[in-house]
């Protein structure tokens, strides 16, 4: 589904992926970790088509195109999404409002006809409840005044309605509580199937707990360092990242 | 951006949808004004003389006049003996007394604008009147309208069918001497409409004004009167459009509106006047004055204005709040694009004792353009108990705008309340490429950002303008991100 070759990116003139190399399947879940600033979320961001950052080698195919030459609401509507670290406020814009035209547009672009009112309404229900959330929260404008869990969990519901075919979650569970990262992996959970792919971006077992992920890849100082099975994500719980960055120093 | 640079430079270069040109015979002065213009012009439009003295009154203070500076729009002076002060389609002596004979290229003009003088093709519940540049071609549903003894017809018609109510009325809330454009509007107006809700009336449909200018080189000096009697109700709606041309023409029209006790009046415009081209070549110069007077208690009138048009717009429709427990309200969103410049607002004048006012002004701006709020709150030493409550929100697209807010406050009776909010926001590179990585286009995120910040103001709107509105919008907006 989605093959990154030898990528490198920079932002201005300072390179911050070094040659990432990374193949992923449709049906697969693969775990990225890594330390702070070592290119995770600017991984995530080139993958959904983000402006200010620069390629500078390499290549990535989304199922056999060219993924980088695709503007982003191309890829977006080829389904490629993004459940962002940072979700952003839209006031005067209501939740259900933005659902129903990012439905409608992607619909569109695969020669569908607009969604019918009364089937958006019972779907978009039907994922609410899933995920647990008020319905009051579909008439509340973009993420304005959510708190930091209720938007993770907003990113969420928008990726169970649109139905996505490469979903990247840049650190969905980091401002979660205990009791909505249940009920949020449970929501992705209800997601996987043969023909979708995820990403996951976290800093904690604790998700993986919940997801279990056919690979982890670890990346650090814009490298993918290591890559391993589930069982890699335990090891670095208990050890952390050091012992790998000696490695690649050493390498 | 860059990836839909290419698209947004398409779309900004689409046409302005309205800005064809009928060819017509016309009955056009040459340019040029003095006294003798304005006799010529009394005496195509039949007035009585009260009229006629009344406009060389106005001409002669409007020459003791200099135009005003104070506005934050910037511009050429105007040439006002280059401009011709009438201009009509040929037509037989005392105007056209059905469809069948006004001039076919004029209803095909209204039909190509989505406006079907026809009454069969009209919506219900909408009556027309089109004023095409210097006067009424058309106005539709006047005799059911009759019926309930509500007046709807052309401003120099009521000059002559009704001269006793005009003369009441006229300058009676704007007065000729009122400012520079008010001044020159006195003496030279045209047309417009003019509307009377007798007592305890109801109007049972929507009454709506279609302005077009077509001819080149005139000014478009429009008047409308309207006059709500005790107890009644009526909603009032005006649309605008001009050809593109690359020389900047004038509108300058003077509107007042009478609420008498008990009286409601709801007046709406959509202002899509030509805008000039993306380099800030031609459009019109819209000044206008607009002004209530809730002359009885508890009278209300409610403005609403849609300005998307125009290359300047100057304009603050005003309530003076007359009547004991009078409400006035203004509901404004003014975008500008490219280089159009607005300079609008309103001013509410406190007289009456619990007098209400509510002010909400949503401004846009995008490319180069600069978008003024300009408001003046006064409570006069008479009005106790008056509230204010003002809210005033600027959203700024991309960084080559601006965004300017000038509140003025006078408050002369202490028991008042006076609440002004002000908020200005810019559409983020991180909002839109959230919405982007929805599915949705750049542009679809912007005209989705902006109509969610003008939602307020939208629902002030009668039905079928608030999805004109809407529509108009997200074309104003084209080519406003890169
Ligand atoms: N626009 C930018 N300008 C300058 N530096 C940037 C920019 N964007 C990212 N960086 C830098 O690139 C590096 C990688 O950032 P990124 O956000 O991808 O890290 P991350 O792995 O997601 O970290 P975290 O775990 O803290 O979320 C950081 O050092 C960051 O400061
Ligand atoms: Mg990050």
């Amino acid at each position: 589904m989605l093959s990154i070759k030898n990528l490198h990116v920079s932002v201005g003139d300072k390179p911050i992926l070094k040659g990432i190399n990374l193949e992923i399947n449709a049906g697969e879940i693969h775990a990225i970790m890594g330390p702070n600033g070592s290119g995770k979320s600017t991984l995530s961001h080139i993958l959904s088509g983000k402006s200010g950052y620069t390629v500078t080698e390499g290549s990535v195919t989304y199922q056999g195109k060219e993924l980088l030459e695709m503007p982003p609401e191309i890829r977006a509507r080829e389904g490629v999404f993004l459940a962002f670290q940072y979700p952003v406020e839209i006031p005067g814009v209501s939740n259900i409002y933005l659902l129903k035209a990012a439905l409608n547009s992607i619909r569109k672009h695969h020669g569908q006809s607009e969604v019918d009112a009364m089937d958006f309404l019972t779907l978009v229900k039907g994922k609410v409840r899933l995920l647990e959330m008020d319905e009051k929260f579909l008439y509340r404008a973009v993420n304005e005044g959510f708190s930091g869990g209720e938007k993770k969990r907003n990113e969420i519901l928008q990726m169970a309605i649109l139905e996505p075919k490469l979903c990247i979650l840049d650190e969905t569970d980091s401002g979660l509580d205990i009791d909505a990262l249940k009920i949020v992996s449970e929501g992705v959970n209800s997601l996987r199937s043969t023909d979708r792919a995820f990403v996951m971006v976290t800093h904690y077992q604790r998700l993986l707990d919940y997801i279990k992920p056919d690979y982890v890849h670890v990346l650090a100082n814009g490298q993918i360092v290591k890559s391993g099975g589930a069982e890699l994500a335990l090891e670095l719980e208990e050890k952390g990242y050091s012992w790998l960055e000696d490695n690649q120093v050493a390498a | 951006m860059s990836a839909s640079a290419q698209e947004v430079n398409n779309l900004i270069n689409q046409e302005y949808k309205q800005g064809f040109v009928t060819e017509l015979e016309t009955n056009t002065f040459p340019p040029g004004l003095d006294e003798s213009v304005i006799h010529k012009l009394s005496k195509i439009k039949n007035e009585p003389e009260f009229m006629l003295e009344y406009r060389l009154k106005a001409f002669r203070h409007w020459q003791t006049m200099k135009s005003p500076k104070w506005a934050f729009v910037d511009f050429e002076p105007i040439d006002y003996q280059s401009i011709s002060y009438y201009s009509a389609p040929k037509r037989k002596e005392d105007g056209p007394k059905s469809l069948d004979e006004i001039d076919p290229q004029v209803l095909e003009a209204y039909k190509k604008l989505g406006i079907p003088l026809d009454e069969q093709e009209r919506l219900a519940g909408v009556a027309v009147d089109a004023v095409f540049d210097s006067v009424s071609v058309a106005t539709t549903f006047k005799g059911k309208l009759k019926d309930v003894g509500v007046i709807f017809c052309p401003i120099s018609e009521a000059l002559r069918e009704h001269p006793e109510l005009v003369k009441q009325y006229l300058g009676s809330v704007v007065p000729h001497t009122d400012n520079y454009f008010a001044a020159l509007n006195a003496a030279v107006f045209t047309d417009g409409s003019f509307v009377y809700i007798p007592k305890g009336v109801r109007c049972p449909m929507e009454l709506s004004t279609y302005f077009r200018i077509n001819a080149a080189n005139t000014g478009q000096f429009e008047r409308t009167l309207i006059i709500a009697d005790e107890g009644s109700h009526v909603s009032y709606l005006e649309g605008c459009t001009a050809p593109m041309r690359d020389e900047n023409q004038l509108h300058a029209a003077v509107v007042e509106l009478v609420a008498m006790k008990d009286a409601v009046i709801k007046y709406s415009t959509v202002q899509n006047w030509y805008p000039g081209d993306k380099n800030g070549l031609g459009g019109i110069y819209n000044f206008v004055t607009k002004r209530a007077d809730c002359r009885g208690d508890n009278s209300k009138v409610s403005w609403t204005q849609v300005e998307t048009g125009s290359a300047i717009t100057w304009k603050y429709p005003s309530c003076v709040l007359t009547g004991d427990n009078a409400v006035g309200e203004f509901y404004s969103v003014a975008l500008t694009n490219n280089y159009q410049q607005a300079d609008t607002g309103t001013k509410m004048i406190h007289i009456g004792k619990n007098t209400r006012s509510t002010i909400v002004s949503k401004g846009i701006s995008a490319g180069k353009a600069q978008n003024t709020y300009r408001g003046l709150v006064k409570v006069l030493k008479s009005a106790e108990n008056a509230r204010n409550y003002t809210q005033c929100d600027s959203l700024l697209v991309g960084d080559k705008c601006g965004a300017h807010t000038f509140p003025y406050i006078e408050v002369k009776q202490p028991s008042a309340q006076v609440e002004h909010e002000a908020t200005t926001s810019k559409i983020s590179e991180d909002q839109l490429f959230f919405c982007q990585q929805r599915g949705l286009s750049a542009e679809d995120a912007v005209s989705m950002i902006v109509n969610g910040f003008c939602k307020e103001v939208f629902k002030e709107l009668p039905m079928e303008f608030a999805v004109e509105a809407q529509a108009l919008l997200g074309l104003s907006l084209e080519g406003s991100v890169g």
